[in-house]
């Protein structure tokens, strides 16, 4: 196999033939250097708005910087002064705690929802445009219809005493303990849609003819989604875990929206915290600090699925 | 032939100093503000009259967000640039923080042809100052310690307003009896803060005030006073209703308003909320000093901070804007339109209302007594990062659970130390 692959990408292989002369030396010319010309912007751009901005903002991270970037040297002095801040031990333990969640309820719910609607039933299409309905919605609307939906004197706890059952209380919005799983609940509800969109694609694609093979053999249907069904989906377990993981370490919008970080700074995650100290509290090196160890999480989380991946990807 | 062409050139020459004065004397000012709601708008449109009266163009520089921390960004980014505009709107220590950036214009000729230094209380100009030098012109003066109060929730709970936090524990029982909520609070880290500082105020009196929360005195913060003080804070929890957990601090007034809640401590822009519902003060609501304050004033002066300008015309623009805003029409008129009271001491009140002259008169008294002192919660008495890291203990105090007074107390006097 690997040989003849190798063959077709033989540099040159499948160029058409050219008559040697001007036209042909320039379109070899072309043909070496158009592509990097039409990409160079693209990449100009990202190496500076991307890789660039993460370079500033690991020199600002080591800089004493307040209220303007201020470049002077000053090791990890805004580290330090970052782990000795409880509020930041706070955030990280609220993202460990939603992060978890978020992800793993967006999945397992995701794939719940794909399965059942997999099941050739009617009106799948309407069903399915009411589920992936909340995606369109942005964090910030999401956060506002959940606070008033989980304040207990507007929403939920007050519709449930209204009907009669006074002693009924679901206060987490705003008991401190429990104030980030609100959060988790309406990230699920606006994210599973999405999840379950991507794996009923992902369903319809497997071959039918293994199924029916299987069913032929005897497997009952469970055995058949958990031994055949769920692996084939891998990839797009992958694809979901990537866009979750990432949505759940940047979020921002929706605690704000929701909580405002509150009551008091109980539902702070780290891009709240920094946005706290960077921009309202003239402490850009400690904003700087806390942001480069939220790449710090991006990079341990992925990399290693990543490099998983694609090193089975390679082999398989 | 030749004396027609010497007219000429002399006709060009005088249109060319015509034309020289003018563009020396008209300069555009850009303001950079996040006054962008109706009150607000209206007030800025006050000075941007007064301006163009003297034959400058107003560029307006509004960035809207509440407590201006978009306008903060956008300001950063104009200064690192090297463009920053005439004016922008920053108040309190931030002053400070952005003198030592270099960046701000000295305005002491205005400051001193104007009469600054008689016009304005020695504590609020201290603040406009930056190494003794004028770099900034206030505009307004809100208080923070008050107490909004709905005198009919009161009389159906038989109790009176309180005057001390003793007895605002009294009424509040007998207000939670008679089934209303004792106190609306809105849920917020600032606004917890606000009806601390007024606490602070109230149990320790201006002294103590200026000494733990404007000096950062260690002893005074881990002081009996200020464990008091949190045990206060822990009473007028007890009396607010469970919902309040982010709630915005107009919705809090909207409960005093309808007769839902009997008071609420915040600053007199809660005022703009009564009167747009048609209330008439110190008969629909009573605007009171909070418990214990009457001798005090937690003031939270707004300003506009002038920035180096390397244009001369620019800079007399500058000027110009400086001494309209310390005008006493623009004084008068702008703080109509805001509810707060001019900044200016000895403006004639008489077109105000009760709560604004009650607050003008405590202003002066205060001034002379010494019981006028900055806001903390309000970013007027030290940097933002220490302000930042004491309201973390307080709002933790507020929210927490199980935290001790006194550990409260130890926490604050840590976080003061943050630089």
């Amino acid at each position: 196999m690997a040989g003849t692959i190798q063959l077709n990408e033989t540099p040159g292989g499948l160029r058409p033939p050219v008559a040697k002369g001007g036209t042909g030396r320039l379109y070899d010319l072309m043909e070496a250097w158009l592509p990097k010309i039409v990409i160079a912007p693209t990449f100009v751009a990202c190496v500076v708005f991307i890789y660039g901005y993460i370079l500033w903002t690991a020199v600002l991270s080591l800089t004493p910087s307040r209220l303007l970037p201020l470049y002077e040297f000053v090791g990890i002095e805004q580290y330090q002064a970052l782990f000795g801040n409880d509020r930041w031990w706070l955030a990280l333990k609220n993202l460990l705690v939603f992060g978890i969640l978020f992800v793993v309820v967006c999945l397992i719910v995701g794939l719940l929802l794909a399965v059942l609607l997999d099941q050739r039933i009617r009106a799948e299409g309407f069903i399915r445009s009411i589920y992936l309905y909340p995606m369109a919605l942005s964090f910030i609307v999401t956060g506002t219809a959940w606070k008033w939906i989980l304040n207990p004197g507007l929403g939920l706890e007050k519709l449930v005493h209204d009907l009669g059952w006074q002693s009924f209380s679901f206060d987490w919005l705003v008991n401190p303990e429990r104030s980030i799983y609100t959060v988790v609940i309406a990230g699920v509800w606006q994210s599973s849609g999405f999840v379950m969109a991507l794996f009923l694609a992902g369903l319809r694609g497997i071959d039918d003819s293994i199924i029916k093979a299987a069913r032929v053999d005897g497997a009952s249907l469970p055995r058949i989604y958990w031994r055949i069904i769920l692996p084939s989906l891998r990839p797009v377990f992958f694809s979901c875990f990537m866009i979750l993981a990432h949505i759940a370490i940047k979020s921002f919008d929706l605690v704000i929206a929701l909580t405002g970080g509150g009551p008091g700074f109980s539902s702070d995650v780290p891009a709240t915290f920094m946005y706290t100290y960077a921009f309202t509290r003239n402490q850009i090196g400690l904003g700087a600090a806390s942001a480069m160890m939220m790449l710090m999480i991006v990079v341990a989380v992925v990399v290693p699925m990543v490099w998983s991946e694609t090193r089975r990807t390679s082999r398989g | 032939m030749k004396t027609g062409y010497m007219r000429v050139r002399t006709v060009v020459a005088a249109l060319g100093l015509v034309f020289a004065a003018s563009a020396a004397q008209a300069a555009e000012v850009e303001v950079l503000h996040w006054w962008t709601s109706g009150g607000e708008a209206k007030s800025v449109a006050e000075l941007k009259k007064m301006l163009e009266a003297k034959g400058h163009t107003w560029k307006d520089f509004a960035v809207a967000g509440g407590a201006g921390e978009n306008a903060m960004t956008v300001l950063k980014s104009r200064v690192v640039s090297g463009n920053p505009p005439v004016a922008a709107q920053i108040k309190g220590p931030s002053i400070q923080e952005w003198g030592a950036e270099g960046v701000l214009a000295n305005i002491d000729a205005t400051a001193k042809a104007e009469g600054w230094d008689k016009l304005l209380p020695p504590v609020v100009s201290n603040i406009m100052k930056y190494k003794g030098n004028y770099v900034a012109a206030p505009v307004n003066v809100h208080r923070v310690n008050w107490m909004w109060a709905n005198p009919e929730v009161f009389k159906k709970a038989g109790v009176s307003v309180p005057k001390t936090w003793d007895e605002f524990a009294k009424a509040a029982e007998a207000i939670q009896k008679a089934g209303f909520i004792p106190v609306a609070h809105g849920g917020q880290p600032w606004q917890d803060f606000t009806v601390f500082e007024s606490i602070v105020l109230g149990i320790g009196g201006p002294g103590f005030y200026k000494k733990s929360l404007v000096d950062l005195d260690q002893a005074s913060l881990n002081s009996a006073t200020m464990v008091k003080a949190f045990d206060t804070l822990a009473v007028v929890k007890k009396y607010i209703d469970k919902d309040s957990p982010n709630r915005d601090w107009n919705l809090a007034t909207a409960m005093v308003i309808n007769g839902k809640a009997a008071m609420q401590f915040m600053g007199d822009w809660a005022k703009g909320e009564f009167t747009a519902a048609g209330k008439v003060p110190g008969k629909d609501f009573i605007c009171a000093p909070a418990p214990g304050t009457d001798k005090g004033y937690t003031f939270n002066v707004d300003s506009f901070v002038m920035f180096k300008q390397s244009k001369a015309d620019v800079a007399k623009g500058q000027a110009d804007l400086a001494a309209a805003i310390m005008s006493p029409a623009f004084q008068e008129v702008f703080n109509l339109n805001k509810g707060s009271i001019p900044v200016r001491l000895g403006m004639k009140m008489d077109k105000f209302d009760d709560c604004a002259k009650k607050s003008s008169d405590d202003f002066v008294a205060t001034n002379k007594s010494g019981g006028l002192v900055p806001s903390i919660a309000h970013g007027m008495a030290v940097p933002s990062a220490t302000a930042g890291a004491m309201q973390d203990v307080v709002t933790e105090f507020f929210n927490g659970t199980g935290m001790s007074s006194k550990q409260a107390a130890e926490k604050l006097a840590a976080a003061a130390k943050t630089k």
